[in-house]
């Protein structure tokens, strides 16, 4: 047992790769939040009066809240008045091409891998580079716009498309909905806004890159994605963060819209800053998403790796509102150090033959927490409900913690709903194994872990899975089991 | 190739090897065979690497290399390979990656660049026949749901695409059934060459009906109590353990 855990120690104590801070003017507001604040970022943004309506409703609602304090996690002290709530990188004008991106920018998305060139003549990605707290650049726009798709920052979105973000802002996350929620509504500086107009097929996976940059600015960030009748899309999310020593807290909230018979596959790489091996610094990642099937035969997936941040708290949920309407959640969740993960889904089904899936696969290594929590609900007048939910936990060395928390709440006899769940630890005899025909423990861990998540990887889009598989084989490096 | 001079080991705080003394050179294939408990496993896992057995006295040297200094992963790729007596499952992970990785990771060792894609199924095709092991096995995760038997030829099946100087077979024919125990032989001795060598650790005779050794070493409580040519196994057979256990004086 004490090779084994030597054996951990060496191989889970590796540095954060992605962890360098770009040097960027940043036009930011002081510290602290009031009404003054809220009113401020509004009007910085030129909004309509709904938005700032829509703002103040969630800031007053905030101040009557508290802090949820139900999840397992040792959350420190959080001082609301010590942080940033805007800053945007000073924009000098409108941007012709990318050469005349800021080079910093540039090479900070060389340094991920991204390079913005890459993907404009690779693959047919669109990107809506998220810098901070404004989007900088926004590629592919006139081809999406061509099929009539809104694929913009938020803020654009505000001033372009109001009837639309009047619509369906908050439909499916009220603005009082809990409270990061509403301190998101109250605060929110930018985000992305899809719109896929009845009938339209979107030919290109889109993708938004965060990036939390200035130091001690809260990033609230906002994603509506609607997608009308009989359209598809498939949305990717993913963020790496440079190193920090102090907490940063991030409390972003997506909202997905998925009409009758619409498709919404929502795909996220999440990889912000952790902390150090001993726990100091990191991301505290307080995130609200949820979907809501609202047509019928609507399909919304949820599929994510989390390796990154401090503290996670997340739950992305499904509302099946309209009969016949499916929702998937698929999730693999690391942990190492001294990270904590409160995750999971909520799966609520309102309609009738409604379907959900959940497979969750938590990995704790080091001291780190790792707890799943998920809610199936079953509606009185939802018929013939389905769900299916499979959680599993692997556990790398003694030192680290698997918990499963599921509530199910059924109020309907025709429903079926089926709960799994599987702890394990890696062996070291499969190390041994591995070892015994050439590959080193490092590889070997690596090897097994995406082995394991592998049901999940498999969901993600093809480029997100080759970066998915690395990142669950860096997250880990140190920390053999 | 390899010497082994008077190397005892412990297993969770249990001494199982007194002071084992072998030496394997190229050619050459090597029977240990002894009752349960003697130690047989022990040796094939100490010499494999395996951190859970501690090695408290003497030495071992693999083409003049300090084995018992190298990682098991290193000891690998200087060509020494265990053949598992309980092969484990690792699901997820496709045989085809398995290999592939370990391959390169021969390869690599060796200076050598990384096996195509093309080339290494074709290498595969090749080596599969050689133990029969069927198709739909190596498109599944490692040993995950194969037979005793499955897995059995599946560790030949490995040792065929890895090549190595110096195979231990450890209780390979435990859990065959005869055609499978024929396949298996057939494999290994396909194999032979005059510049590898092999070590079978059996209980029974059985498996040197098919695999013929040149020597045969009896082990008994952590040591090498008798070696001779391979007429000891069938003398083994006929006899007993008994006879040895009399005969060291116990």
């Amino acid at each position: 047992m004490e090779d084994q855990n030597k054996l951990l120690d060496k191989v889970t104590k590796s540095e954060y790769q992605y962890g360098f801070v770009t040097d960027i003017d940043s036009d930011a507001l002081g510290k602290g939040l009031n009404e003054d604040v809220v009113r401020w970022i509004s009007a910085k943004k030129n909004e309509p009066q709904f938005m700032l309506d829509f703002r103040l409703k969630a800031y007053r609602k905030w101040l009557e809240m508290e802090m949820p304090d139900w999840a397992y996690l040792k959350i420190p002290e959080i001082d609301y008045q010590d942080i940033i709530y805007y800053s945007a990188p000073k924009k000098k004008k409108e941007l012709e091409s990318l050469d005349e991106v800021d080079p910093e920018l540039l090479s900070t998305f060389e340094k991920l891998g991204i390079p913005l060139e890459e993907q404009k003549l690779l693959a047919g990605v669109a990107v809506d580079a998220v810098m901070d707290s404004v989007s900088v650049k926004t590629t592919f726009k006139e081809t999406l716009a061509e099929k009539g798709i809104i694929f913009s920052s938020f803020s654009e979105a505000v001033q372009e498309h109001p009837d639309l973000v009047q619509k369906y802002l908050g439909m499916a996350v009220p603005s009082t909905d809990n409270y990061f929620a509403a301190l998101n509504a109250a605060v929110f500086s930018d985000g992305s806004f899809v719109y896929i107009p009845k009938g339209v097929r979107c030919p290109m996976e889109l993708s938004t890159y965060f990036r939390i940059n200035a130091a001690n600015t809260g990033q609230f960030e906002r994603t509506l994605i609607v997608a009308d009748d009989d359209s598809y899309v498939s949305y990717l999310e993913g963020c790496t963060a440079p190193m920090r020593d102090e907490n940063q807290l991030h409390a972003a909230v997506v909202e997905i819209i998925a009409m009758d018979r619409a498709e919404v596959k929502y795909s996220t790489v999440q990889n912000w800053y952790p902390g150090d091996k001993n726990g100091k610094g990191g991301i505290y990642n307080f995130v609200t998403k949820r979907g809501l099937c609202k047509g019928e035969s609507s399909k919304i997936f949820w599929n994510q790796v989390e390796t990154g941040s401090a503290i996670t708290w997340k739950y992305p949920s499904c509302i099946l509102l309209g009969d016949n309407s499916v929702a998937e959640f698929n999730s693999v969740a690391v942990t190492n150090n001294y990270q904590q993960a409160d995750t999971g889904t909520k799966m609520v089904h309102i309609g009738k033959n409604t379907k959900s899936t959940i497979v969750s696969k938590g990995i704790s290594a080091g001291k780190s927490d790792n707890s799943y929590r998920g809610l199936v609900r079953v509606a009185p007048k939802a018929e013939n409900a389905r769900n299916f939910s499979q959680c599993d936990s692997l556990l790398l060395g003694d030192t680290c913690g698997a918990h499963t928390f599921p509530y199910i709440e059924v109020s309907n006899n025709s429903s079926v709903v089926e709960h799994e769940a599987t702890t394990s630890k890696i062996g070291e005899d499969q190390i041994f194994y591995c070892n015994q025909r050439g590959i080193s423990t490092q590889d070997a861990v690596g090897m097994i872990v995406n082995g394991y998540a592998r049901e999940v990887i498999n969901k993600l889009p093809m480029e997100f899975a080759v970066e998915a598989q690395k990142l669950l084989q860096i997250s880990l490096e140190g920390s053999v089991g | 190739m390899l010497i082994v001079k008077d190397l005892h080991a412990k297993v969770e705080g249990k001494e199982i090897l007194k002071g084992i003394n072998l030496e394997v050179n190229p050619g050459e294939v090597h029977a240990i065979m002894g009752p349960n408990g003697s130690g047989k496993s022990t040796l094939a896992n100490v010499l494999a690497g395996h951190e859970n057995y501690e090695v408290t006295k003497g030495e071992v040297s693999f083409f003049g290399k300090d084995l018992l200094d190298m990682d098991a992963d290193v000891r690998s790729k200087e060509g020494l390979f265990l053949s598992f007596q309980y092969p484990v499952e690792i699901p997820g992970v496709s045989m085809v990656n398995f290999l592939k990785t370990a391959l390169n990771e021969h390869r690599k060792y060796r200076g050598k660049d990384e096996l195509k894609a093309g080339d290494f199924l074709k290498l595969m095709k090749e080596k599969k026949e050689l133990v029969e092991i069927d198709s739909q096995l190596t498109n599944r995760s490692v040993n995950e749901g194969f037979s005793g038997g499955e897995k059995k030829k599946n560790e030949i099946f490995q040792m065929a695409m890895l090549e190595p100087k110096l195979a231990i077979l450890d209780e390979t024919d435990s859990g065959l059934d005869i055609d499978a125990l024929r396949i298996v032989a057939h494999g290994v001795n396909a194999l032979k060459r005059p510049d590898n060598a092999t070590i079978v650790v059996t209980h029974y005779q059985r498996l040197l009906d098919y695999i013929v050794p040149d020597f045969v070493h009896v082990l008994y409580n952590g040591r090498i109590v008798k070696s001779a040519g391979k007429e000891l196994a069938f003398e083994l057979e006929e006899k007993g353990y008994d006879w040895i256990k009399k005969e060291v004086g116990e």
